[in-house]
C-alpha cells in the first residue's frame, strides 16, 4: 500500500480488506476452535489404544473395543446393582470414560441380584442381552497371584473381619438373608483353615481347595479354579490377605494376551 | 417455501438475510410501508421512550425453565440416590418410568460406533425424537439440558464483564456446529469409538450430578471459562452437534414462537438477549417476510425474547392449532 497516492481504487481495497479481514478473523477461529475440539476428543484415544487402564467390566460385557463402542454411558447398569459394584471411568481413562467397570476388591459383583439386572438394564446391548444366567458371565478368571501370602497355602486359618472393621464392601450371605446383601464388617469369621475364596464363591465348582500332599494331616492347600471361574472378582474382595493373593485377570487382559 | 428453507440455511449457518420482493407477502410489505410513515415513526419512538421510562422486567419464562432444567435433572439424581427408579439413566440414555428414552446424537454415534442397531436403542432414539418434536427440537436445549443452565449462568457473568468492559463476545461461524457433527459422525464410524462423549459437556455434566463429580467436569469448568472470558454461549451457539440434531428434529415443531410484525417497535431487546439471534432478524425493520411469522427452526423455545419484548409482540403458539385452542 503506497500512501503517497490516494486514488480512490486502492482506498476502496482498502475497506474491502477491513471487513473481509473482520471475517477472515472469525473463520480462523472457528477453525481453530474446531480442530482443537476434535483434538481434545481424539486425547481420549491414547488411554485406550495404550491399554492404560484394566478394567474388570461388568457380567455380560462384549470384547472390550466392541463395548466402549456400543456403550452409550448413561450408568444405567450402575443403577440397578443391588450392591453398587459397577462404577464409572472418569475422564483419564479416555473413551473409557463413563463406561462401568468393577473394582472386584472394593466391590465385587456377587451376583447379589440372582438375574444379572445390569445386563437388563442395558439399554445398547453393550452387556449381552445373550447373558441370562451368572454361570454364563465371562469377565475374567480368578489367579492365585500371590501364593506366599496366601493363608489357606500356609496351612492358616482366619480369624476376624475380611479387610478389616472399616470394609465398607457387601456380600449375600443367603444363610442370613436372602435377599439383601450386608457388610462383610458384620460377618466376622473364625476359621480352622481359611477358604474364604471358595466358601464365598456365588458360582458352583468354580473353586476348590486341594491339599498340597497326599498325607492325611496336610493343613496347605491351594485354592484351585476351574473353568467354571466367570471372574466376577468375589474372592478378590473376601481374599482376607494384603497384599491380595487371588486376582482376576479381566478379560480385556486377557484379549490383549491372546 | 424458499423464506422457509432460508431458515433451515441459517441453522446450517446460512447468513441472516432480507426477504426478496417475491418471498414477501403483500400484506407484510404494505404494513412495512405503513410502519415508515412518519406518524408511525413518530408513534413508535413515543412507545419507546416510554417502556425506557417504566421499563417492565419480566422473568417469567426464564423461570420456568430453569424449575424445567432443575426438576428434570433432579428426577434422574433422586432416582439414583433415593432408588425410586424414576428415571434411570443419564441424559444419553434413560428409562423414564420403563420406557426407553435416547439421546439420539448419541445413539447414532454408538450405532455408527458399534456398526449394528439395537432395538432397544432405536426404541429410545424415536422416543425422544418424537417427544421432541412436538416440544420443538432445540426446546431440549433451554427446558431440559443441564449444560444448559450452567451456560445461562455464566453467560450472564459474560454479559456483565462486557458491560463493564472487562471482555469482549469473540463470534464464531455457525457452521462449525454442522462440521463437527459430521466430523464426529465420521469418527465414530471410522475408529469405531464414541470420540464425541469423550468432550460432551452434557453427558459429562449429567453423569455428574447422577453418580457424583469426576475428574471430567474441568473440561466443563473450562467450556464455562471460555464462555465467560471470551466467547458469549461458545458451547450452545457454534459447537453442540446434540444441539443441531435436536434443532432439526423441530423443524417441524408443533410448538412454536410466533412473530406479530404488528405488534413490533423494531426496538431489538429481543435480539439481546436470545442465544439464537439470527433467528430473530426476522424482528429487524424490513426484514419481515409475512405479518406474523414462525421464528426459525434453530429457536430453542427459550422464552427469553417474550418476556424481553414489552409489546408482546413474541409468543408460543401451537402451530396448526391456533384456531382450536
Amino acid at each position: 500500500m503506497s500512501e503517497t497516492t490516494p486514488s480512490p481504487a486502492p482506498k476502496r481495497k482498502k475497506r474491502l480488506t477491513r471487513s473481509q479481514l473482520e471475517r477472515r478473523r472469525m473463520i480462523m477461529r472457528s477453525l481453530g476452535a474446531g480442530t482443537a475440539a476434535i483434538t481434545a476428543a481424539l486425547v481420549g484415544w491414547y488411554p485406550v489404544a495404550n491399554r492404560l487402564f484394566d478394567r474388570l467390566r461388568p457380567p455380560g460385557a462384549i470384547p472390550e473395543d466392541e463395548f466402549l463402542a456400543s456403550c452409550i454411558k448413561c450408568g444405567q447398569c450402575v443403577q440397578v446393582c443391588p450392591v453398587e459394584a459397577i462404577v464409572l471411568g472418569d475422564g483419564d481413562e479416555g473413551y473409557g470414560l463413563g463406561v462401568p467397570y468393577i473394582n472386584a476388591r472394593k466391590q465385587a459383583c456377587d451376583f447379589s441380584c440372582d438375574a444379572v439386572q445390569c445386563v437388563l438394564a442395558c439399554p445398547t446391548g453393550a452387556l449381552s442381552h445373550e447373558i441370562a444366567k451368572k454361570e454364563e458371565v465371562t469377565m475374567g478368571v480368578a489367579r492365585l497371584a500371590r501364593p506366599d501370602t496366601c493363608l489357606a497355602m500356609k496351612g492358616e486359618g482366619f480369624t476376624g473381619q475380611v479387610q478389616g472393621p472399616d470394609f465398607d464392601g457387601l456380600l449375600r450371605y443367603t444363610e442370613i438373608d436372602r435377599w439383601t446383601p450386608i457388610k462383610v464388617a458384620d460377618h466376622p469369621y473364625d476359621l480352622e483353615l481359611c477358604d474364604l475364596c471358595v466358601r464365598e464363591c456365588p458360582i458352583d465348582d468354580a473353586i476348590s481347595l486341594v491339599p498340597l500332599s497326599s498325607d492325611p494331616d496336610e493343613m496347605r492347600h491351594i485354592p484351585t479354579i476351574t473353568d467354571k471361574c466367570v471372574g466376577c472378582g468375589t474372592c478378590e474382595m473376601m481374599c482376607p490377605v494384603e497384599p491380595v493373593a487371588i486376582i482376576i485377570d479381566t478379560e480385556m487382559s486377557l484379549e490383549g494376551a491372546a | 417455501m424458499r423464506w422457509y428453507l432460508h431458515k433451515l440455511a441459517m441453522m446450517f449457518g446460512a447468513q441472516p438475510r432480507r426477504p426478496s420482493k417475491r418471498e414477501e407477502t403483500d400484506v407484510a410489505r404494505d404494513m412495512k410501508k405503513f410502519q415508515k410513515t412518519p406518524e408511525e415513526r413518530y408513534k413508535r419512538r413515543e412507545i419507546i421512550a416510554k417502556e425506557q421510562q417504566y421499563p417492565v422486567v419480566s422473568n417469567k419464562w426464564k423461570y420456568a425453565r430453569w424449575v424445567s432444567i432443575i426438576v428434570i435433572n433432579l428426577m434422574f439424581v433422586v432416582s439414583f440416590s433415593w432408588d425410586v427408579q424414576l428415571v434411570e439413566g443419564a441424559m444419553t440414555a434413560s428409562r423414564f418410568l420403563g420406557f426407553h428414552m435416547a439421546d439420539p446424537t448419541s445413539a447414532l454415534m454408538v450405532t455408527l460406533a458399534y456398526k449394528d442397531l439395537m432395538l432397544n436403542l432405536i426404541i429410545g432414539t424415536v422416543t425422544v425424537v418424537v417427544l421432541w418434536w412436538f416440544f420443538g427440537g432445540r426446546a431440549f436445549c433451554s427446558w431440559a439440558c443441564p449444560y444448559h443452565l450452567l451456560a445461562e449462568w455464566a453467560e450472564a457473568i459474560h454479559l456483565f464483564l462486557t458491560k463493564r468492559g472487562w471482555v469482549k463476545d469473540h463470534g464464531f461461524h455457525r457452521g462449525l456446529r454442522v462440521v463437527l457433527w459430521f466430523v464426529f459422525m465420521a469418527l465414530a464410524f471410522l475408529t469405531g469409538y464414541t470420540v464425541f462423549e469423550y468432550i460432551n459437556p452434557i453427558g459429562i455434566v449429567s453423569r455428574a450430578l447422577i453418580y457424583g463429580p469426576t475428574v471430567a467436569v474441568v473440561w466443563v469448568i473450562f467450556l464455562l471459562g471460555v464462555e465467560i472470558f471470551f466467547s458469549r454461549r461458545f458451547w450452545c451457539r457454534y459447537m453442540c452437534p446434540m444441539g443441531l440434531t435436536y434443532g432439526v428434529i423441530g423443524t417441524m415443531a408443533p410448538v412454536q414462537i410466533k412473530y406479530d410484525l404488528s405488534k413490533c417497535v423494531h426496538e431489538g431487546e429481543c435480539r439481546e438477549v436470545c442465544l439464537v439471534p439470527h433467528v430473530l432478524e426476522i424482528t429487524k425493520m424490513g426484514y419481515a417476510q409475512d405479518t406474523t411469522e414462525y421464528i426459525a427452526p434453530d429457536c430453542t423455545r427459550c422464552g427469553l425474547c417474550i418476556d424481553a419484548c414489552p409489546q408482546g409482540a413474541l409468543g408460543f403458539t401451537f402451530r396448526g392449532l391456533d384456531g382450536i385452542i
